[in-house]
């Protein structure tokens, strides 16, 4: 028996299913607990949003320079503007402001690059970004050469300092945490003895303390001759905490792969670390990158902990400026300011990681 | 190949008294096996009896830990750089075909004659398209496995693994993991490439295809070497009682 001799033509979906007000019965108001509960949600987000609104825009104080420009109705941006250039440079000599600027635009330069798709030598923006970039940033904020004047480190603070830690903590936390998670792995017990220390050392010892002690306990133990930049201390100890999580992360995603790709990779003669990099990481990452952007998110917030060593970074300085009797009392604003800055760069690197997932995705699950 | 076997230039693959533990498992006991160049043999056995890992310790990705294994005249020793000198000369067809899933056919065909041999992208993917089109899948060369059927795939891991220019294919159960209207298309294959003259050794409970093409049939249980004899002697006359029995329940209804 023939149940369908011609093919049945495509109809269109009945009328009230798809659209944007079937979307609003089916997913807001189907059935009346629903209905309830969605004009209770839009009634406390109403209570929440409008007070802040009024507080942050209609009723704030944007222009002035000093506190009696202030209303007190809603928030004080004053102090912000006020002090916005130290939020930024932290206590960089404004006459070299220029410098530090150049370095911005590189940084945002080289990222706009690597994150636009259509551009083309991204190989080579990598190399420059990895070995010239650095180069041509530290001689222009640190200065001492061509006749620039040197401004020493201490004085580096701010949205500058954040993303100094920040990038170079992301940029060597990687490649560390990629040698010290295939070393775990290993078959050679020196070797994944090693890695396992190393890990757990520095993953279990709070940032904090790792901080305190490169700041304060390193120098009591190395000649005074050998005197290294509290910065660089700082930069060293962030990187090595970040770099352990990051083996930890990588590590699983190399346990994800299943054996059979390196068994391939093997069959066809490659070497190990052809294999590690040509077959196995480059799956391991992709699979990874949730949690690598997390770990960098992470990594990002935590450099406000550099604080309690005496470097100031974005949150340190807008805490030093809400001590200043001047402005006394403006610490919402300040703190509004901060979490709204970090919110931004966290936020976008959350969102470039959707993006790169999507776009890596050669539907491969096996 | 007329020229007497004796010739040991002519064996492509020796291995004598090859054994093997999984921790106290004795998986392969005193293998005994001698492989010519262009014979096509077929491993079959019940599971578990140790067929896969004696392939797999031809290329080391398993270790033996006693005997000798020969691979075109080299010693496989325990030499990183030996190991991987035999690995690429010979070639090798996994159940579950491990493609690369993060490359396309084409790379996944071109990545070890650039990277191991050496050879100019340009030259490595006309060497590519050559092994694809044999395999009669060069369309899908932009397409990533994922984008394949398992049939497909299948094809395509044997076409990756001819593009190194293999001195001698294994099969591991090459069939077992397709549809059944996925089969007849990766046999035809590897029936013509046995008809070319490639020196291969296949695990496989495919019969049919071992009566067509084998010089050989070999039979293993519990890690050895029960019988070892022509296909049409093997099955129309297996000598021990377990070759019998196994018989009976492959090819018993």
């Amino acid at each position: 028996m023939i149940h369908n001799k011609d093919m049945i033509p495509e109809q269109p979906a009945p009328k009230g299913t798809i659209g944007p007000i079937a979307w609003l019965r089916g997913n807001l108001f189907n059935g009346p607990i629903n209905s309830l509960f969605t004009l209770l949600g839009l009634y406390v987000l109403y209570l929440l949003l409008v007070p802040t609104i009024q507080w942050a825009f209609i009723n704030a104080d944007w222009v002035g320079d000093s506190r009696e420009d202030c209303s007190r109705v809603g928030a004080c941006w004053v102090f912000v503007n006020a002090r916005f250039s130290q939020f930024i440079y932290g206590l960089y000599p404004s006459e070299e402001y220029w410098r530090a600027n150049i370095v911005f635009a590189m940084f945002a330069g080289i990222i706009a690059w690597m994150v636009i798709p259509r551009l083309p030598f991204k190989r080579w923006v990598t190399v420059f970004a990895l070995l010239g970039f650095p180069v041509i940033a530290y001689v222009l904020l640190h200065g001492g050469y061509f006749d620039l004047p040197q401004v020493s480190t201490h004085r580096w603070g701010g949205l500058m300092l954040t993303l100094l830690l920040a990038s170079v903590g992301m940029i060597g936390a990687l490649p560390i945490g990629i040698v010290l998670a295939l070393g775990r792995r290993s078959n050679m017990p020196i070797v994944k003895t090693f890695c396992v220390i190393f890990i757990e050392f520095w993953r279990g010892v709070p940032l904090i303390t790792i901080l305190f002690m490169a700041s304060v306990m390193l120098p009591l133990f190395l000649p005074t001759e050998l005197s290294v930049d509290r910065l660089i201390r700082a930069l060293i100890g962030l990187t090595l905490f970040q770099s352990a999580y990051m083996a930890e992360v990588i590590r699983g995603g190399l346990q994800a792969i299943p054996k059979g790709q390196d068994e391939a990779a093997a069959a066809l003669g490659m070497t190990y670390w052809k294999r590690m990099g040509l077959i196995v990481m480059p799956q391991a990452l992709k699979m990874m990158i949730p949690g690598i952007v997390n770990t960098f998110i992470s990594l990002f917030k935590d450099t406000t902990l550099v604080m309690i060593i005496g470097l100031f970074d974005l949150l340190g300085i807008v805490q030093a400026a809400l001590s200043d009797s001047r402005w006394l009392g403006f610490s919402l604003e300040g703190y509004v300011f901060a979490a709204f800055v970090f919110w931004i760069f966290c936020f976008s690197m959350s969102r470039y990681s959707q993006y790169l997932e999507r776009k890596l995705n050669t539907g491969h699950k096996q | 190949m007329t020229q007497a076997a004796t010739n040991t230039a002519d064996l492509m693959v020796e291995m004598h008294n090859v054994n093997k533990w999984f921790g106290d498992f004795h998986v392969l006991r005193d293998i005994y096996l001698e492989v010519k160049r262009g014979e096509r043999i077929v491993v079959c056995g019940p599971s578990g009896s140790g067929k896969s890992t004696l392939i797999r310790c031809i290329n080391h990705l398993e270790e033996h830990q006693k005997g000798d294994i020969v691979v075109g005249g080299v010693p496989l020793t325990q030499d990183v750089k030996r190991i991987e000198q035999i690995r690429r000369s010979v070639g090798m067809v996994f159940q579950h075909f491990n493609l690369f899933p993060h490359l396309s056919v084409l790379e996944n065909c071109c990545i070890a004659p650039m990277w191991v041999q050496k050879k100019p992208r340009k030259e490595a993917e006309e060497l590519a398209m050559q092994y694809l089109e044999r395999v009669r899948i060069a369309e899908q060369a932009t397409k990533y496995p994922g984008q394949l059927s398992g049939g497909q795939q299948q094809r395509v891991a044997i076409a990756r693994s001819l593009c190194m220019h293999p001195d001698v294919m294994l099969f591991d159960e090459p069939t077992s993991a397709l549809d059944p209207e996925m089969i007849k298309e990766v046999l035809d294959v590897m029936v013509e490439l046995a008809e070319e003259g490639m020196t291969m050794i296949c695990v496989t409970h495919e019969m049919g295809f071992a009566k067509t093409v084998a010089d050989r049939v070999i039979f293993m249980d519990q890690g050895q070497i029960i019988e070892e004899n022509a296909p049409e002697p093997f099955f129309n006359n297996p000598q021990s009682e377990r070759t019998q029995l196994f018989l009976s329940q492959i090819l018993g209804h």
